[in-house]
């Protein structure tokens, strides 16, 4: 019970903390309206008009997981700016129930990055949202949401240890979307790109909503996803902890 | 309660390593806290008094958990710093002076619920504990209000509240009054000293002699990553004996100057403080030797202001302590 308040709570505030930033509100409006044009500009250039709902949808993906991988980044590391990195590490409970809030706020928060994407989609380009398994394709979002948010948390473990964790999140942006098949479909890539992306958790979060989009089994996806960031929360969680020592060892918990 | 002292220290050392560079890396090895050792009795309000760079931050985060030593121990509470990091924790609170530490986009009392829950602060506890604290600090009534619009004065009040949801047994308080104007740091002093009037252990570190002079019960002066001195204030103070203080306020004073006051027959420290375009010349020498003479002969051509010698206070005391180290 105590375990279930720490997390909501500390789910809400960094909700309200980050929500509130005018740079992080500023980002939300502008980038859903980019990538829904990115999207629907490649799929039709492909000949594949009718796709263009799961090109919003992979688009829309691509938002929420830019928002986990800058947010789990950049959220530590304004922490460490705003010098609360170390008054929460400071706190006598383990690691990964004060990062986690962190890292499924930033999910949260980047549903939205799903949400603008399809309705620029819809008023711009005027793409249906005709989803194949509507029920599905929200069970699917919110399994994708919480799985970022724990993949986020194995991030974090990284960025805690990085005083430049901002350099690393760059580096890591596009070879994900590409490799999820977020956009581009798996099967164009190189075959030795099939094993980084079986395990990933953001391959198997957006095929689960693009099949709930257009039509496939959602479920199988939904469960591989939700299994891989259950791994990612136990392996999260003990990096975190081990993460936590070396950073009281290296002295990167603060800034200088 | 298991340990009879609230802190026990023993040959705490810590360095930093750093390493910049990729092609050809340059490793550094800075040793910030080299073998401290004390001990502070439960429900003492304790100094740690140094000059910047001293080891004054470094220790309190040895002793907080924050840091690891890199040798020596530390126990708070009987629990040793390194293995019992939660136990520690339960006992502790920490606050740092400055704008940092807080979400400023959270109202203060968003800031004092999310930590309340972060610190085990009970449900049913939360509400009645979260208002005495922000009466206890003076916010009641504008702890509905953003963070980003206080005062650093308010901030750090909040930040007071926030080292006290969890009812600690051991406070570090990390240069509390930086910053902070005189009549919020006089305020800032009592809520310090009614703390340890009620039995919480305080580890104070500052700048401020004459705040270290009222609140503490010993202090320890820390300068060069090592302890140079330890005792009552009055005890300190005591270093100085022996000593006279002669003060000239001067314009301009060459460097070159203040080298051939050192030399004078009898001068044992020299300081300069700039006070905007007006510099405060401390000379320090022996008692039985009147300097003020010599010093004024060798500045003279120099404008000058007062001139005044006296006894030596718990500031000159600490300036010797720091220069001698």
């Amino acid at each position: 019970m105590s375990v279930l308040r720490v997390l909501t709570v500390g789910t809400l505030m960094h909700i309200k903390q980050i929500s509130r930033s005018p740079f992080e509100i500023a980002i939300t409006l502008i980038v859903p309206i980019v990538q829904a044009t990115l999207a629907v500009y490649l799929f039709r250039a492909g000949g594949e008009q009718h796709r263009l709902l799961e090109a919003a949808v992979g688009a829309g993906v691509m938002g929420i997981w830019s928002s986990v991988l800058f947010g789990s980044g950049g959220a530590i590391q304004s922490q460490r700016w705003l010098g609360t990195l170390e008054m929460i590490m400071l706190a006598p409970r383990r690691p990964v129930l004060v990062i986690l809030p962190i890292t499924i706020a930033t999910g949260l928060t980047g549903i939205y990055a799903l949400l603008a994407t399809l309705v620029w989609g819809r008023f711009l380009y005027g793409i249906r949202l005709d989803f194949a398994h509507p029920l599905a394709f929200v069970v699917a979002a919110v399994v994708c949401v919480l799985a970022l948010g724990m993949f986020g948390l194995l991030l974090a473990a990284t960025f805690v240890l990085m005083r430049n964790a901002n350099a690393l999140a760059n580096t890591l942006e596009y070879p994900v979307w590409l490799v999820s098949g977020m956009l581009v479909p798996i099967t164009v890539l190189p075959s030795w790109t099939g094993p980084i992306a079986a395990i990933l958790p953001t391959t198997w979060g957006a095929r689960a909503l693009r099949e709930a989009t257009s039509g496939g089994p959602v479920w199988p996806s939904v469960a591989v996803c939700l299994g891989i960031s259950l791994l990612c929360l136990a392996l999260g969680g003990l990096a975190l902890t081990y993460v936590e020592r070396r950073a009281r060892a290296a002295a990167t918990l603060a800034l200088a | 309660m298991g340990s009879d002292y609230a802190i026990e220290a023993e040959d705490l050392r810590r360095t930093y390593k750093a390493r910049t560079g990729w092609l050809k890396p340059k490793r550094t090895e800075v040793e910030a806290v080299r073998g401290v050792t004390f001990t502070v009795g439960r429900g003492e309000l304790f100094g740690l008094l140094g000059p910047n760079g001293a080891g004054k931050t470094t220790t309190i985060k040895l002793l907080n958990t924050l840091l690891i030593p890199t040798s020596g121990t530390a126990r708070v509470c009987g629990h040793d710093v390194e293995k019992d990091t939660r136990e520690v924790r339960r006992r502790i609170g920490y606050v740092f002076g400055g704008d940092r530490g807080l979400y400023d986009r959270l109202s203060a009392l968003d800031n004092l619920r999310y930590f309340a829950e972060l610190y085990g602060v009970a449900p049913r506890d939360q509400k009645r504990r979260i208002a005495e604290l922000l009466d206890l600090v003076g916010l009641a009534g504008r702890e509905g209000e953003r963070v980003e619009g206080y005062s650093r004065g308010m901030r750090q009040r909040l930040h007071i509240a926030r080292g006290l949801l969890h009812s600690p047994d051991v406070l570090f308080l990390d240069e509390p009054s930086i910053g902070v104007d005189p009549v919020a740091a006089r305020e800032l002093r009592r809520t310090v000293a009614d703390l340890a009037a009620t039995g919480t252990t305080v580890l104070l570190t500052t700048h401020y002699m004459a705040e270290a002079d009222e609140l503490c019960d010993r202090i320890a002066v820390i300068a060069d990553g090592q302890i140079q001195a330890l005792g009552t204030p009055a005890e300190l103070r005591h270093r100085a004996d022996g000593r006279r203080v002669v003060e000239v306020e001067a314009y301009g004073v060459p460097e070159s100057a203040v080298e051939s006051l050192r030399g004078l027959p009898g001068v044992r420290e020299t300081a300069v403080e700039a006070r905007g375009a007006l510099q405060l010349l401390t000379v320090h020498s022996d008692a039985h030797v009147d300097v003020q003479g010599d010093v004024l002969r060798e500045l003279a051509g120099i404008r000058l202001g007062r001139v005044n010698s006296r006894e030596p206070t718990l500031e000159d005391a600490y300036v010797a302590i720091v220069s001698a180290a």
